[in-house]
């Protein structure tokens, strides 16, 4: 690990001036400390933010949610109100990591960390993420894990998070306070596709704070919930999965929600898949034939060909479980 | 923040009174050290200054941290990358907590900060300014174990014992917690505790019966 200083944020303010001058932001620091200890990540100055007034989660106008950055994995999962608007929040996080680092992550950390591409985590290794210009190991290396959608000539990488994939499914706003105040991005919008700049993966400012993720009010009564298939049963990243929320009237689908996981460089939302079902009533053969719509423009490489096949089944899996098969 | 340089870091505020005869500790310690490499910053006098793997910068800033551990109010001058981890081993000799992947894979490294069960190794130190640590040392009341220190004896629950204080330290959260009903449920709640052994059955069994109580 390389040398750095370390400076306690008690305000914003204070936070947002360390950050200005090139501070790194560090809450739960799962990631970050880890990634350092692999010399992966190099910071001068670590910016702890975690005495800052961002734990709150509190219900937003017509049964949205705002959950403040700084909320642990542990606690958003546990929350009352996220396990009664939002299952799929609270599954997707319990579904993550172990119940150790639940205890320490945080909501805006959980969405800023970075890939376990293990070439990214090899210093010895060619990643354009780690070290631009180098190029891509993953390509035509170890890639079963690898992403399948997103994918560019540069980076093959998945982004790891389970909640970001509820976010994205749930059509999620980020809150951001910076140098020049607050604005609010689209999750689809925050995470960046990785294209010829994988180095480059959220659209944050220099300096910018994630303040708190914002959920919109969804009609009610709405159903949702998170699968997740990995290689072993727990404390395992995901190979695929599925964020699936429904809103039924009358025996029709009036809103779907469906993003995948652990197939594409970020949260990979399905607009097809929800199109699909908008309007119809719920049977098996809608959610296999919503799902056939999965792995569109699905690019595999040499050891992760069963993906695309996989992520259809688990969505349809999905799909059966919220929405029911009558 | 409360940064100073190397030059001037003060031993700890109470310093540990050193072993008269060599401890199995010390005697690896100082054996590896003559089969190994020569670092500035190592260890001074019997007592660790900086993380154990990161002896080699010259200059490195360091702080001063206030924290509770088991009980007894601790203040050192830290590396800022000693993890909670090494603290406790190298400088306050609390070995109870294991380093297995350094890396928060494998749950050896498991204690409680503030009640809460979390990886050591992935905790840096200097951020624990009026924290409360309890490690497995801290868990017994006196002669008398924890219950689920009692319940994995009683259980034959480890084979090797590397992994038992992070598992101990694990369940005591997880029970804690509400997640220790069923067998099903504290396999998944524990899933962040690797036994390379295989004792999982009896864990279970033991965490079981400590819930139950």
């Amino acid at each position: 690990m390389h040398p750095f200083s370390y400076t306690r944020a008690s305000d914003t303010r204070e936070a947002l001036n360390a950050g200005r001058r090139g501070g790194r932001y560090i809450a739960g620091g799962t990631t970050l400390v880890d990634l350092m200890r692999e010399t992966v990540e190099r910071p001068e100055t670590l910016v702890d933010i975690s005495g800052l007034p961002l734990r709150e989660v509190r219900a937003t106008e017509g049964g949205g949610l705002r959950i403040g950055a700084l909320v642990t994995m542990a606690e958003t999962a546990a929350h009352p109100k996220v396990r009664a608007l939002y299952p799929v929040i609270s599954a997707s996080l319990e579904l993550s990591a172990s119940a150790q680092l639940r205890n320490m992550a945080t909501l805006g950390g959980n969405i800023m960390q970075r890939t376990r591409c293990t070439y990214f985590r090899d210093v010895t290794a060619a990643c354009n993420k780690r070290e631009p210009g180098s190029g891509c190991a993953a390509l035509k290396g170890h890639n079963r894990t690898h992403a399948i959608l997103g994918t560019s000539d540069s980076c093959v990488a998945t982004h790891p998070s389970d909640v970001a994939v509820a976010f994205a499914a749930l059509e999620a706003t980020v809150h951001l306070l910076g140098p020049d105040g607050e604005r609010r991005v689209p999750f689809a919008d925050f995470l960046l596709l990785p294209g010829r700049t994988p180095n480059r993966e959220q659209a944050l400012r220099p300096g910018e704070l994630i303040t708190a993720v914002a959920i919109p009010a969804l009609p009610r009564p709405l159903r949702s919930g998170y699968l997740k298939v990995r290689d072993r049963q727990s404390y395992e990243f995901a190979l695929t999965s599925a964020a699936v929320a429904l809103h039924l009237r009358g025996g029709i689908i009036r809103e779907a929600k469906v993003a995948a996981g652990g197939v594409g460089t970020v949260p990979w939302k399905l607009p097809a898949v929800e199109r699909h079902l908008i309007g119809e009533r719920p049977s098996a053969a809608l959610w296999a034939a919503a799902a056939e719509k999965a792995a569109d423009g699905a690019r595999t490489l040499q050891h992760n060909g069963f993906k695309p096949e996989l992520l259809k089944r688990t969505v349809e899996r999905q799909l059966r479980v919220v929405g029911g098969t009558k | 923040m409360s940064t100073e340089p190397v030059s001037a870091a003060p031993p700890p505020a109470e310093p540990e009174a050193l072993p008269s005869a060599p401890t199995r500790r010390t005697f690896i310690a100082a054996t590896t050290a003559v089969g190994g490499v020569a670092v500035a910053g190592g260890v001074i006098g019997g007592s660790v200054l900086v993380g154990s793997e990161d002896a080699a910068a010259a200059v490195a800033p360091v702080s001063r941290v206030s924290l509770t551990v088991n009980g007894t109010r601790r203040t050192v001058t830290v590396d800022n990358r000693t993890s909670l981890l090494d603290l406790l081993r190298e400088h306050l000799d609390l070995s109870g907590a294991k380093k297995g992947c350094n890396a928060g894979a494998c749950g050896a490294c498991t204690v409680l900060v503030d009640g809460r069960r979390v990886n050591s190794c992935l905790t840096l130190a200097v951020r624990l300014e009026g924290a409360e640590v309890t490690t497995i040392e801290g868990l017994a009341d006196g002669d008398r174990l924890h219950p689920l220190q009692q319940a994995f004896i009683d259980e034959d629950a480890f084979q090797c014992g590397y992994c038992t204080p992070g598992q101990i330290m694990s369940g005591v959260g997880c029970i804690k917690e509400g997640h220790a009903d069923t067998p099903e449920e504290i396999r998944e709640w524990m899933s962040g505790n690797i036994c390379r052994c295989g004792c999982y059955v009896k864990i279970v069994r033991a965490v079981e019966q400590t819930a139950g109580k």
